[in-house]
């Protein structure tokens, strides 16, 4: 056997593909649901925050910057081990889905808010002052005036947290959640071939492109008219 | 100038720190119905932190500020309703980049006033038209030139039809060609009955359009009097350097 049937016998063997091909689109599914839950709570959650935290009420931002420094400064994956071992030990028992969702939608949430934030920061004094001016009050100023432009800014450092988190879905592996990675892994181990493994990384391919692109797309979308 | 009415704007024993650093000390105030009053003096002499002072954009460490009779420093009074009435116009304009002129003339109509979008959108139309613009009414701020983005400014707070309007720099961001225009409409708003209190170097503007021009110091007002009494015969020396200077 010449060394490039070999390399193909070893990372996209027919048979193999054919076998595992049902449990690799079961695993999609599954990584598609917690990402799309992640990213819409992750982000919800983290302009919450940031909106919370333009109020400068210290206690509360205080609280805001520990949770968001300790959820970056933390691997998710000892997050993921450390909720899905710990919370037993005091009689709440999650399934393996919603802790990999509740985990990396708060590591999200801590990005999202800080990207949020500096967007916030980076509009300038006069446009607060302008609104305030004309009698608009400071929730209003905020949501029609800072935040729309403070999105904006944001598009392009959300899009890329946003993927690195999402991607991280594949630690459910660890936990026993059956998306892409896991079903790659037990297809690898039952048929000693890397052909599953092969599969499961054209998945990620094919699931995160198409996000990278909207990315792109989203950035000159919400660039604003300039002249 | 109009006698034996209230004034507009009264400001009584005004101080401003910032820290240590005391910028107002002491400013004594009043602004008539209709007037133009003028303020001149050095950078850093306080007409900036005064004008903002009378809105609360920065807030006074002593003294006290009315408008309309209303005392704009009791804890009564509804800083935000007061603000409608008090339109501002800034050295920068601060249009909101993501909003059309006349999305920046309707905002504050809709969201304070709470009209209609159609009957601010009207509204909004017609506050353009009074700074000739109109017909740049769907423009973004970034498609109008400086001139043109200070008059929608100036727009903006005219909607919501002020009894008073503060000017802080409004010219001194243009290009020379572009001061014309802004200064145009602010006769056109003086001709109209505007009372206004303007923060400028626009000396000229100053002797042909004030009806009072007032030297600041040090965060103390040193000499008013007509623009004549100021520019042709200052009495303070320090009103005098400053008026040789500028005449340079």
């Amino acid at each position: 056997m010449d060394a490039w049937s070999r390399f193909l016998d070893a990372f996209f063997k027919w048979q193999l593909i054919e076998r595992y091909l049902p449990a690799i689109l079961d695993g999609m599914a599954v990584t598609v649901e917690i990402a799309a839950a992640v990213v819409i709570t992750g982000i919800l959650l983290g302009l919450v925050l940031a909106i919370l935290r333009a109020f400068r009420i210290l206690p509360l931002s205080a609280l805001i910057v520990i949770f968001a420094d300790m959820l970056r400064a933390l691997p998710p994956l000892v997050l993921v081990l450390l909720v899905y071992f710990g919370l037993p030990s005091v009689g709440i028992n999650l399934p393996s889905f919603a802790v990999l969702w509740l985990v990396l939608s708060c590591v999200l949430a801590a990005f999202a808010e800080e990207i949020f934030w500096a967007g916030i920061l980076s509009i300038p004094k006069g446009q607060w002052e302008a609104a305030r001016s004309t009698g608009i009050g400071f929730v209003s100023t905020l949501a029609y005036i800072v935040l729309p432009q403070a999105v904006r800014l944001t598009v392009a450092p959300l899009t890329n947290r946003t993927l690195a988190i999402a991607k991280n879905t594949a630690l459910g592996m660890v936990i026993g959640v059956s998306e892409i990675l896991s079903q790659a892994t037990t297809g690898q181990s039952f048929a000693g071939n890397a052909t599953p493994l092969t599969m499961g990384a054209i998945a990620y391919v094919i699931l995160f492109i198409p996000v990278v692109v909207l990315g792109r797309w989203l950035e000159t979308r919400f660039a604003w008219r300039r002249a | 100038m109009t006698s034996n009415r209230p004034p507009i704007l009264e400001v009584r024993g005004l101080r401003k720190s910032f820290g240590h650093l005391e910028v107002l000390r002491g400013i004594d105030l009043e602004v008539l119905p209709q007037e133009l009053v003028f303020i001149i003096g050095p950078s850093g002499s306080g007409k900036s932190t005064l004008l903002r002072c009378c809105n609360r954009l920065e807030e006074p460490t002593g003294g006290s500020i009315s408008i309309d009779g209303v005392d704009l420093m009791a804890r009564s009074t509804d800083i935000n309703a007061m603000r409608r009435r008090i339109g501002m116009v800034f050295q920068s304009f601060n249009l909101y980049p993501h909003m059309s002129a006349l999305g920046n003339v309707a905002l504050a109509l809709r969201r304070v006033l709470g009209r209609k979008r159609t009957e601010a959108e009207a509204l909004a139309l017609a506050a353009l038209a009074r700074v000739g613009l109109a017909e740049k009414a769907n423009a973004y701020p970034a498609e109008l030139s400086g001139g043109q983005q200070q008059r929608v400014a100036i727009a903006r707070a005219l909607a919501l039809g002020p009894k008073i309007m503060l000017f802080d720099e409004p010219t001194s961001a243009l290009d020379p060609e572009l001061v014309g225009s802004v200064l145009k409409v602010m006769r056109e708003l003086k001709a109209g009955g505007m009372t206004m209190l303007v923060v400028s170097h626009e000396m000229r503007f100053a002797r042909d359009a004030a009806d009072r021009v007032i030297f600041m110091d040090h965060g103390l007002i040193v000499e008013e009097g007509t623009p004549e009494q100021i520019f042709s015969g200052p009495r303070e020396v320090r009103t005098q350097a400053f008026i040789a200077e500028i005449a340079r």
